[in-house]
């Protein structure tokens, strides 16, 4: 489980890096759709990693993370889905402005000169 | 020590700007008028409340007195806390400062350039206040992102497409930011079980030591976060083109954008890796001061180099940063004090200079542009039509415009020199005195600090070219923008675009007139960051309203958790 995600983290991380250093606008859109999976994922996995298990105290089990799951670390990806979507759309308007006002999708407006 | 009881009005920096900026949006588009004067209103309630708060932390100079409220009234390590100490209470002050020059300074032209300026600054200050007040981590990240949303908003203000381009970059490095700030606190959260800034402080000295690197790791990644936003370099090639892009007022109001990002680092870093901490003691202090003395230098060089004013100013708010965080990083209340000061000093003057830098390039451009209108200007009801833009029909703002030419030059003339003295540290403004304590608390002999003496003195020297620097790049702006050829049409000026600046400057010299108190304050100030453990008491004793039921749901242990 822990390899799975942390090479799911890894492969978004490393294709988000990538596409954000490329020179398109909307290449660094996706790249920073794709940073902000990956860093939803990794605030999910600090809570424990487990299948099945509920964020609620049961009676007679000692509260600790062997025996339920974190909510904590749920509650924070779903603020930071929320904030990152805002800001991604806007950026996305940015993006729509820029290439109306440039007729350019270059990240400068304009394509590199030789 | 607390102060008062009940403190709600600890919450009301956040929730006045968060009130009126809902209530402009409901008032809709066209009535720019009904919006200025909210604005303005709000703006002056909010300053009045943060001096009222900043005297009421330093009432009875008594060290470690605190404003805490617990915002959802629940117990202290899982509720929000919001805390008001005199750091945040003197950036309070600072932000209401900024906010109201750049919104006085907007009533001239720019607030109808766009139809969402005024709420937006209102949502910056909300932003900013909150950012100060919080002591969660993810609040911290939460408000920093309402601050950032509603500058990005306010970098568009005006359009154009050096203002989207700008935008742009501004947004995405932004966002990366953001996104490292997470991982960060994700991190920290793994480690220590905890997001409250003083029970984090409070469970360091417990981490294993096999965790320690991941603790550091997200110490460090949380510091990119906010040093990016501090502008230190290497992190701040995206300042000066976004600064320079923006329209004046929200270019000013930006002036305090960069001391959040600095307030984050002095407020965490003395909370979290004091003297005591053992193996996590000053860690990263290093990373401080020498990436702060790169930065003075990178600023200074930088101001040479500019030949716009928008940039020249967008340096000095860098190497002005760069300061500030190389005093930090020596970990010494002494120098801590005067970095404070100079902070102070650095946004008024910073603000009043992305004005100038307006007022003055128009006056050689010597043709008022007028400011990129939406077509509905001319639509206004109390207009009537567009009126000429040579004529001044504008009764609100009569005066100066174009008729007294002599002392509209003269007021230029004065206000930049005034933010020369203020920006380059010489004597007698604000940025000397705060230059002035930062060197002698240098010059005190200090055993401690024996293996940073190379970084020590070079901070002293760097204090003197940076200044050097600055006077010279500000005197040949000076120069090259005032001592005009003959021929020009003379230099329009209005009384809503010349307070702001008079305001500004006027409260650099109030700094100077009341060095002594202000020294004082920064020194309490200084102490209180530097005892993190009053911090840590002041957040941890704060109890929950008891209403009835409520202690038969929550019983309390000694120690004060549930």
């Amino acid at each position: 489980m822990e390899v799975v995600v942390s090479l799911a983290i890894g492969v978004l991380v490393s294709a988000g890096v990538w596409l954000v250093l490329r020179p398109r606008t909307y290449q660094v859109l996706i790249g920073l759709s794709l940073l902000s999976y990956a860093t939803n994922l990794f605030i999910f996995s600090v809570g424990s990693l487990s299948v099945d298990k509920e964020p609620i105290v049961q009676p007679g089990l000692p509260a600790d993370l062997a025996h339920y799951t974190d909510p904590l670390p749920q509650s924070l990806v779903l603020t930071a889905i929320v904030i990152g979507f805002a800001t991604t759309a806007l950026f996305l308007v940015v993006l729509m402005a820029l290439r109306g006002l440039t007729d350019s999708d270059h990240v400068d407006g304009q394509e590199e000169r030789p | 020590m607390s102060f008062g009881q009940p403190s709600h009005l600890v919450a009301a920096p956040i929730l006045l700007p968060l009130l009126t900026a809902a209530l402009m949006v409901a008032i809709g588009e066209r009535r720019w008028m009904i919006k200025a004067g909210l604005n303005v209103l709000s703006m002056l309630a909010s300053l009045a409340l943060a001096v009222w708060l900043l005297a009421g932390v330093h009432a009875a100079g008594q060290p470690g007195v605190f404003g805490v409220y617990l915002p959802g009234n629940w117990p202290v390590p899982y509720g929000i806390v919001l805390m008001l100490d005199r750091l945040s209470g003197l950036l309070l002050v600072l932000a209401a400062c900024a906010g109201l020059a750049s919104l006085l300074f907007s009533l001239a032209r720019w607030h109808r350039a766009g139809v969402w300026f005024h709420p937006l600054l209102q949502l910056q200050l909300m932003g900013l206040n909150g950012a100060f007040l919080t002591a969660d981590l993810f609040n911290l990240f939460v408000f920093f992102e309402v601050l950032l949303a509603a500058s990005y908003g306010l970098l568009l203000h005006g359009g154009g497409s050096l203002r989207v381009r700008a935008g742009l970059h501004y947004i995405a490095v932004n966002l990366l930011a953001s996104l490292l700030f997470l991982v960060g606190v994700a991190l920290v959260y793994g480690v220590t079980g905890t997001l409250n800034m003083a029970d984090i402080a409070s469970r360091l000295p417990g981490v294993a030591e096999g965790d320690l690197g991941l603790l550091h790791a997200g110490a460090a990644l949380l510091a990119v976060a906010f040093l990016a936003k501090a502008a230190l370099w290497p992190l701040n090639f995206w300042l000066p083109p976004a600064y320079s892009a923006a329209s004046a007022p929200a270019a000013a109001m930006f002036a305090i954008l960069t001391k959040v990002g600095v307030y984050a680092v002095l407020r965490l870093w003395t909370l979290c890796f004091p003297d005591g901490a053992g193996a996590s003691a000053h860690f990263g202090g290093n990373v401080l001061v020498w990436g702060g003395l790169v930065t003075i230098g990178f600023g200074a060089f930088g101001m040479l180099a500019s030949q716009q004013l928008g940039r020249l100013a967008g340096y000095s708010i860098i190497a002005s940063s760069g300061t500030v965080l190389a005093a930090i990083g020596f970990d010494r209340p002494a120098l801590t004090s005067g970095a404070l000061f100079y902070l102070a000093s650095s946004v008024l003057a910073g603000a009043a200079m992305f004005l100038l830098a307006e007022l003055v390039e128009r006056a050689r451009e010597a043709e008022v542009d007028p400011p990129r209108a939406d077509t509905l200007v001319g639509r206004l009801p109390m207009f009537g039509a567009e009126p000429p833009q040579d004529v001044n029909l504008d009764d609100e703002q009569v005066a100066l415009i174009g008729r007294v030419m002599p002392a509209a030059v003269a007021f230029l003339g004065l206000a930049f020199l005034l933010c020369t003295l203020a920006l380059a540290g010489l004597p007698p403004l604000s940025g000397f005195v705060g230059k002035v304590a930062m060197l002698s608390a240098l010059l005190e002999a200090d055993p401690a600090t024996g293996a940073a003496g190379a970084a020590r003195w070079t901070l002293f020297g760097l204090l003197f070219v940076s200044g050097l620097f600055a006077a010279i790049a500000l005197t040949r702006a000076f120069i090259g923008h005032l001592w005009a050829p003959q021929g020009r049409k003379p230099p329009s000026l209005r009384l809503a675009e010349a307070l702001p600046v008079a305001l500004l400057l006027g409260a650099t010299v109030a700094l100077v007139v009341r060095a002594e108190p202000a020294l004082a304050y920064m020194r309490a100030t200084a102490d209180d960051l530097h005892a993190p453990k009053r911090y840590i008491d002041a957040v941890q004793s704060a109890r929950p309203v008891q209403r009835g039921f409520a202690p038969a749901l929550l019983p309390v242990d000694a120690e004060g958790r549930p």
